[in-house]
């Protein structure tokens, strides 16, 4: 078994244990109401995080639009829940994510054809664009259901209900009233689903070619990998990823409306990939989790005012410490005598 | 037909605003090569500093605005030599993460220092308009000081940077860093300078925004921030008559787009026009194409 | 349907290249590569012009110049990084005006780079792979479900890139990082992934770049053993001269962006114009 098996084993591993060790802590009561309340949520941001890497870290490009995608997925798994008649809320959920899966990767495609044909800084600000336009639409959106089906209006609401329909999406007031029906089984199994598309992809031909292009494009051209195809690939599956995990996200809400998923949105989970390592799909679920239930725990409500300057120091620190060439010899010298031989997923 | 030119000011006013902030990106960028996150929170400093001088200390306007640009300096400095300097070599994901902490860092520090609650920034010019057409078209004061101001700092950039010793040894540096230090070019402290200057501009343009846009809190800077960075990519990035050009357009069809389409969407629009630009003219409007070595 | 129209614009005649040379043996197949007049311009900057070449089926040819002459830029036309100006690129028969990088690349011609290109974070085994992507086929989602066709063709692929880097004996570092090898093997694992793309023309440049002399003479031995296990065509840009001389059918010499001598080594080591150009002018008197 090689490294990289190796790796993905243990991470397969790791999330199973925490999953196990939580629901025991939980039956046991041993888990306060915050934590539980943040268990979907972790999870929703752990599967966001894994999609993400899968275009920053895989395929080598920056996105600053993904919280764009987990909103389509958002709303449209929250419209899904609140219109299909199906009893079983297991069920329900199951297809309010494949719906948010759907929706987004429909706005991925739509997003990537143009977008990736640039290189960059350039792709990195229209996906930023694209982002603030996703919000802008999602804000102007209402959409509401009666007995004759689904009525859709953009910019001004002007549903009118026969008989005794209700709003599902009102514009920028969002979607209210919630039945929240996410557990943190549901997480659980998507998070894993998320890890199995991405190991399996970047073991396979597919995500070798994705890989190419990360590393040297032209060379990638030279031996014929189609480039534009395995860009879309990859943007389009960590589209579908984040838009599942938006709906997993919105269904365990009261409320969700377009503001949530803004550019800040887009920032954070960028920082849990880059915090976690790049191309590091362990290290991307830790520092999603670590970073959703840290501002929460007593000891950083404590901080409370100082919470979030504290994060941005933190933030700054490391980038200097494993980016800069002095630190990091440092750092190798002391920690990491053995020469890495072994090519690793980054 | 007056409305219009009435929009048309309005657009052009905006636009000076951004171009100037957008100046700052680019010329960083030209130079460092980085996109300077933070550059939309130090317009929100400098606009913070001239409210206290006025507001609270008294002070007349044109000693908070040197106060704010003063300030704005010192602060591009130390980010520059404290956060991007040991990146210079790093990779730029690593350079525009860095750069996303400091603006946290900022909006975060205001907060605690000035709370999140609103302030109103005082205005500095007469609410009289400057009326024309038998008082049928009125151009604001703001308006007017704000396109001058614009024009000025352009025709003094320009002059900067293709007359003066400095400005030649900045455009060196942002053609090629190693031969500009084997003539003799002190890399760091042109870099230095160019966060300098781009962060004085940065000054003088969140005052300038505040004036007409008077509400201030710690995110005042982020949407003119986005929103002139992506005005310096639409003009094509690292260029300064692309940053004017960007700037102004990016102005003009926010204005346009609010008016005469929908107010929810102008900010919608302002980004699909950006998106089609970047499509038909990857490197901006004025922007170099540069063809990757092989 | 539109009329059916018969103009023919007025023709501008060209000349036929009639000075192309390929080895004997080649002669009664078509040249796998044949250029005529190809130029192209940067601005107004003339890199290369009226390049006429042909490479004969198994021919290992090269081509030479002082530095700066156009000799990668040849390179980057052929493989279409840049789009030629004028003239025509045949390959194999076929016109490839128009054609990608990546068309080119499946129409069978595969490179080697200046400056090494490899995909310094992957492994030495997924290198090879790459190359072989047009090979391995099989869908993202049998992939990704792992179905019966992944592990097939990944089984055929295995032993594919095993087999491939038997030619460099360079097995054993399947597994090692591609960024971590020493100079000498990078420039080695590039000609195998160029290889294991199934080319009928193979670019070389500068592959003797940075290695001492005994390298060199390995490498050589090795150009000669790929051209004749795969029986293909090798193109190369060298300025080792032993090694030009030494396994070069055909030389091109390029200089200033246009042919000033072809022939054997023998013709070229003879000719004055490729000495001019190498050592300069003989001052008269």
């Amino acid at each position: 078994m090689n490294r990289t098996n190796r790796v993905n084993f243990a991470t397969y591993a790791m999330v199973i244990l925490a999953f196990a060790a939580l629901q025991i802590m939980g039956s046991a009561g041993m888990l306060s109401s915050t934590v539980r309340g943040q268990l979907v949520p972790i999870c929703a941001y752990a599967a966001m995080a894994l999609s993400l890497n899968l275009t920053v870290g895989v395929l080598g490009e920056l996105s600053l639009g993904h919280a764009g995608f987990m909103s389509v997925g958002a709303f449209a798994g929250a419209v899904a829940a609140a219109a299909l008649p199906i009893s079983s809320d297991p069920l329900r959920l199951a297809a309010a994510m494949l719906a948010g899966a759907v929706f987004a990767a429909v706005a991925g495609t739509l997003v990537g054809i143009p977008v990736l044909r640039l290189n960059g800084d350039y792709l990195a600000i229209v996906t930023l664009a694209f982002g603030q336009i996703i919000k802008s639409i999602m804000e102007n959106l209402y959409i509401g259901v009666d007995s004759r089906g689904l009525h859709v209006s953009f910019l001004e609401n002007r549903i009118i209900f026969r008989d005794g329909g209700k709003m599902i999406l009102n514009g920028a007031m969002g979607v209210n009233g919630i039945n929240k029906i996410s557990t943190f089984t549901a997480g659980f199994i998507l998070v894993m689903l998320v890890l199995i598309v991405i190991f399996n992809l970047v073991g396979s031909r597919a995500g070798r070619a994705i890989m190419a292009l990360r590393d040297n494009r032209i060379a990638a051209e030279s031996v014929g990998i189609p480039v534009t195809k395995y860009k879309l690939m990859a943007f389009v599956i960590s589209a579908a990823m984040a838009g599942a995990a938006g709906a997993l996200f919105a269904l365990g809400q009261n409320t969700i409306t377009a503001n949530k998923f803004d550019f800040n949105t887009s920032i954070l989970i960028l920082v849990f990939v880059v915090l976690g390592g790049q191309g590091n799909m362990w290290g991307s679920i830790l520092a999603a989790t670590f970073l959703t239930v840290l501002p929460e725990t007593k000891a950083m409500r404590g901080l409370a005012d100082y919470r979030m300057l504290v994060y941005a120091v933190v933030l700054i620190l490391v980038m200097l410490a494993t980016n800069n060439p002095a630190m990091q010899d440092f750092i190798n010298t002391r920690f990491r005598r053995k020469k890495k031989k072994e090519g690793t997923v980054r | 037909m007056l409305i219009f030119l009435n929009h048309l000011i309005n657009g052009l006013s905006l636009g000076s605003v951004y171009a100037i902030i957008a100046l700052g990106y680019t010329m960083v960028y030209g130079i460092a090569k980085m996109l300077n996150f933070a550059h939309g929170d130090v317009i929100m400093v400098g606009a913070y500093i001239c409210f206290f001088a006025v507001s609270s200390y008294r002070l007349p306007p044109v000693i908070g605005v040197v106060l704010a640009v003063a300030a704005c300096t010192a602060l591009g400095i130390v980010i520059e030599r404290l956060a991007y300097k040991p990146l210079r070599q790093a990779s730029s994901l690593a350079v525009l993460i860095t750069a996303i902490g400091v603006s946290y860092f900022l909006q975060n520090g205001a907060q605690l220092l000035w709370t999140s609650n609103i302030k109103m920034f005082p205005s500095f010019f007469s609410s009289e308009p400057i009326a024309l057409f038998g008082g049928e078209l009125k151009i604001s004061a703001a308006a007017a000081v704000t396109v001058l101001t614009c024009v000025v700092i352009m025709l003094a950039l320009s002059w900067f940077t293709g007359r003066t010793k400095l400005g030649k040894a900045m455009r060196a540096c942002s053609e090629d860093k190693g031969a500009a230090q084997l003539m003799g070019i002190n890399v760091n402290a042109t870099i230095s300078m160019t966060f300098a200057i781009g962060s004085a501009l940065a000054a003088v343009a969140g005052v300038l925004f505040c004036s007409v846009y008077p509400t201030l809190t710690p995110t005042t800077g982020s949407m003119p921030g986005i929103k002139a960075f992506t005005a310096a990519v639409f003009g094509g990035i690292g260029s300064i008559p692309g940053a004017l050009l960007g700037g102004v357009l990016l102005g003009i069809i926010e204005i346009f787009a609010g008016a005469y389409i929908s107010t929810q969407m102008s900010n919608a629009i302002v980004f699909a026009v950006l998106i089609v630009v970047l499509l038909v003219r990857p490197s901006g409007l004025l922007g170099k194409q540069i063809r990757e070595k092989v | 349907m539109s009329e059916q129209k018969n103009n023919y614009p007025k023709p501008r005649l060209v000349p036929v290249p009639s000075t192309n040379i390929i080895p004997e043996r080649d002669i009664d197949k078509r040249p796998i590569l044949e250029c005529r007049h190809l130029g192209v311009d940067f601005g107004g900057l003339t890199a290369v012009d009226d390049f006429n070449m042909a490479i004969g089926r198994t021919e290992i040819a090269g081509l030479i110049g002082p530095n700066g002459a156009g000799k990668t830029t040849v390179f980057n036309l052929l493989t279409k990084v840049y789009q030629p100006t004028r003239g025509t690129v045949m390959i194999d028969g076929r016109d490839t005006a128009g054609k990608s990088t990546i068309q080119v690349s499946h129409m069978g011609v595969a490179r080697t780079f200046q400056n090494i290109r490899l995909f310094n974070n992957l492994t030495v085994e997924d290198n090879v792979k790459i190359g072989l992507h047009e090979h391995t086929k099989y869908s993202a989602l049998s992939g990704i479900l792992r179905l019966p066709s992944y592990w097939k063709k990944e089984k055929e692929a295995h032993e594919k890139t095993l087999e491939l880097l038997r030619i460099f004996d360079m097995q054993d570092m399947a597994g090692y990082q591609a960024g971590s090898l020493p100079y000498g093997a990078q420039r080695r694992l590039e000609i195998v992934r160029a290889l294991a793309t199934g080319p009928s023309l193979l670019l070389l440049d500068e592959p003797a770049a940075g290695m001492n002399p005994s390298e060199t003479a390995e490498l050589m031995h090795n150009i000669r053993k790929i051209r004749d296990t795969f029986q293909i065509a090798i193109m190369l840009i060298e300025h080792d001269m032993n090694l030009v001389m030494g396994v070069c059918e055909g030389i091109c010499v390029l200089n200033f962006g246009r042919i000033i001598a072809k022939g054997t080594p023998d013709d070229i080591q003879a000719n004055p114009a490729v000495i001019e150009a190498y050592l300069g002018k003989r001052k008269e008197g």
